[in-house]
């Protein structure tokens, strides 16, 4: 409604056209906008490429570690919950006497099960798993002890409970010593949380160098369309609606560089997927590269859109007003 | 319809352009405004569409007090006002329909209304065969009469002009004041400042002449002697 002349209609306010037909129009404009800025990226592709492709690789940097120390964390989950004691024998008992072992230890109600490894195993799994291979058959004697590894009941992993049980085991008189060890567990967690903390500092910093990326070019775009601005002005566009193809243009920047980003860290973790699996074989059975669900690609479409809407939104509100008709 | 009460303009530099004018235009008058260059018509007109703000005095629009208008309203107050340009200001890479549309698109019409509006104010100014040409496709008379068919597409019950005739040959110059002509007995309030005092003699108008920011006279053009006319010389 006119603010200078009672009764005069503007625009798409007259009272002749229906609630529906406005909310409609409403979404009809918004969509034909939101195209028309896709279409202004397309005529300029490689100005458009390079800023996307800054915008998505500055977050599949910080996506990639974080996917890697949440699954490096879960992994430590998994070790916390079967922490497990190691018990050496001394070196002259006899087999007997180790089998013998196993069986009381098995009937223990701290103990969830035992196995047991003689030397001769050991070695054999040693030789396997270190690559020295046959130097070691020039050895006279075997050096390993036998072991026997101890996984208490899960109401025993605790590492107070764990220790109390440890001290009891090396009681026994065949036990040279019992090994738990949970100190390595406690550093493996420490640096965790240090890489995380580590992470987001850097992704922080690489979100900020974002906005303002996409802020300065909207700002370039901005000013390369002064004249059309300005006409605007002059005919009564508000500068809301001045704004909103630059808005686009910034949700379009953030939609396509997290897509991007998505794609960089499927094929990083899809290429570095053969190192992980070998490595994660050996500490836990079922694990699976946890992170390239749904959720996550949703997380970082989210992000990237709202850093762009961020870069632009702060480009529009300081440039847009000081473009003026005079 | 528009009302200056004692307004002086003072540019930030310090050049005065306007001091203390004071007239009262009726709705659905139509009146000229001339004077020397920089005698300040622009500045004038620059206060009614808000692009410039009074240092002291008010303007009132309908009665509206503009000194009361905040920034954020200064929109909607342009889509009351239909403004012509010398220099037409048309998007050179625009088609004349997307030229003519654009207040339209910026108040929200439906596509069809737009459509049909566009192509009445196209009819008006006889240029209903340019509407697919770009700006540079054009004469001078044509994209002027396309910036006319801009100013007058919504309908507003004031058109202000800034010399519509500037460079254009007299038969054209006519034909542009008999386009305003058509407008304001449609009930359009229209103000035109020029210098072409040859085109206003020839019509019976109501004429504001300023001097170096100062109103001069107010009168009906027929009425000016030619001691008044002489009063300045271009
Ligand atoms: N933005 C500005 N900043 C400072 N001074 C200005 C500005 N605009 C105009 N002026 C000065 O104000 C005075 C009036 O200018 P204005 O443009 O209103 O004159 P005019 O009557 O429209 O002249 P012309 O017929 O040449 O268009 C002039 O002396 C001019 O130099
Ligand atoms: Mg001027």
């Amino acid at each position: 409604m006119s603010i200078l002349f009672k009764g005069r209609s503007q625009g798409a306010h007259s009272s002749k056209i229906g609630m529906f037909q406005r909310i409609n129009m409403f979404f009809v404009s918004h969509v034909r906008q939101a195209l028309g800025s896709l279409g202004e990226l397309w005529r300029a592709p490689l100005a458009s490429m390079m800023t996307i492709g800054v915008l998505g690789l500055s977050i599949t940097l910080p996506s990639t570690f974080y996917i890697l120390v949440k699954n490096a964390e879960s992994i430590a989950e998994n070790w916390q919950q079967a922490s497990e004691i190691t018990l050496f024998l001394r070196k002259d008992t006899q087999s007997k006497d180790a089998s013998q072992l196993v069986t009381r230890l098995g009937l223990w109600s701290e103990i969830d099960s035992v196995t047991y490894i003689p030397a001769a195993e050991g070695l054999i799994e040693f030789q396997q798993q270190s690559g020295l291979g046959e130097a070691l058959s020039y050895l006279d004697e075997n050096p390993l002890p036998d072991v026997i590894l101890v996984r208490p009941t899960s109401q025993n992993t605790a590492p107070t409970a764990a220790k109390l049980l440890l001290d009891k085991l090396n009681r026994e008189r065949h036990v040279e010593v019992g090994k738990l060890d949970i100190k390595w567990l406690e550093r493996l967690h420490g640096f965790l949380s240090i890489a995380k903390e580590l992470i987001y500092a850097v992704a922080l910093l690489l979100f900020l160098a974002v906005v303002l990326i996409i802020g300065n070019t909207i700002r370039l775009n901005i000013l390369s369309r002064r004249d059309e601005i300005l006409v605007m002005k002059l005919v009564g566009a508000t500068d809301a609606f001045i704004h909103r193809p630059f808005m686009y243009t910034g949700m379009w920047y953030g939609l396509l560089g997290g897509l991007m980003a998505w794609f960089a860290v499927l094929l990083l973790l899809w290429w570095m997927g053969g190192s992980i699996d070998a490595l994660t074989a050996q500490y836990a059975k079922n694990f699976d590269l946890t992170g390239l669900d749904v959720t996550s690609l949703i997380v970082m479409l989210g992000l990237s859109i709202f850093l762009g809407l961020a870069g632009s939104m702060i480009s529009v509100h300081k440039h847009v007003r000081s473009i003026e008709p005079k | 319809m528009i009302k200056f009460e004692q307004v002086s303009k003072t540019y930030p530099g310090g050049q005065q352009a306007l001091r203390k004018v004071s007239f009262h235009i009726e709705p659905g008058e139509m009146a000229f405004l001339t004077g020397h260059s920089g005698a300040g018509k622009s500045t004038l007109l620059k206060l009614i569409s808000i692009m410039e703000r009074p240092t002291v005095g008010q303007v009132f629009i309908n009665g509206h007090n503009l000194n009361k208008i905040h920034r954020r309203q200064i929109a909607f107050i342009r889509r009351d006002i239909g403004m012509i340009f010398q220099s037409h200001q048309l998007l050179m890479e625009k088609t004349v329909f997307d030229n003519v549309a654009l207040p339209l698109v910026i108040e929200g019409y439906s596509r069809k209304e737009t459509t049909k509006r566009v192509h009445a104010a196209l009819e008006m100014v006889g240029l209903r065969d340019k509407i697919r040409s770009l700006p540079i496709m054009l004469s001078g008379g044509e994209a002027q009469r396309v910036g006319i068919a801009r100013a007058v597409v919504n309908k507003p019950p004031l058109l202000l002009a800034d010399e519509p005739t500037g460079n254009l040959d007299p038969k054209l110059s006519m034909e542009i004041i008999r386009l305003f002509e058509d407008f304001n007995q449609a009930g359009v309030s229209v103000f035109i400042a020029t210098h072409d005092l040859g085109l206003i003699a020839r019509m019976k108008y109501r004429s504001l002449t300023l001097k170096q920011g100062q109103m001069i006279t107010d009168g009906l053009s027929e009425d000016w002697d030619s001691s008044e006319s002489k009063a300045y010389d271009f």
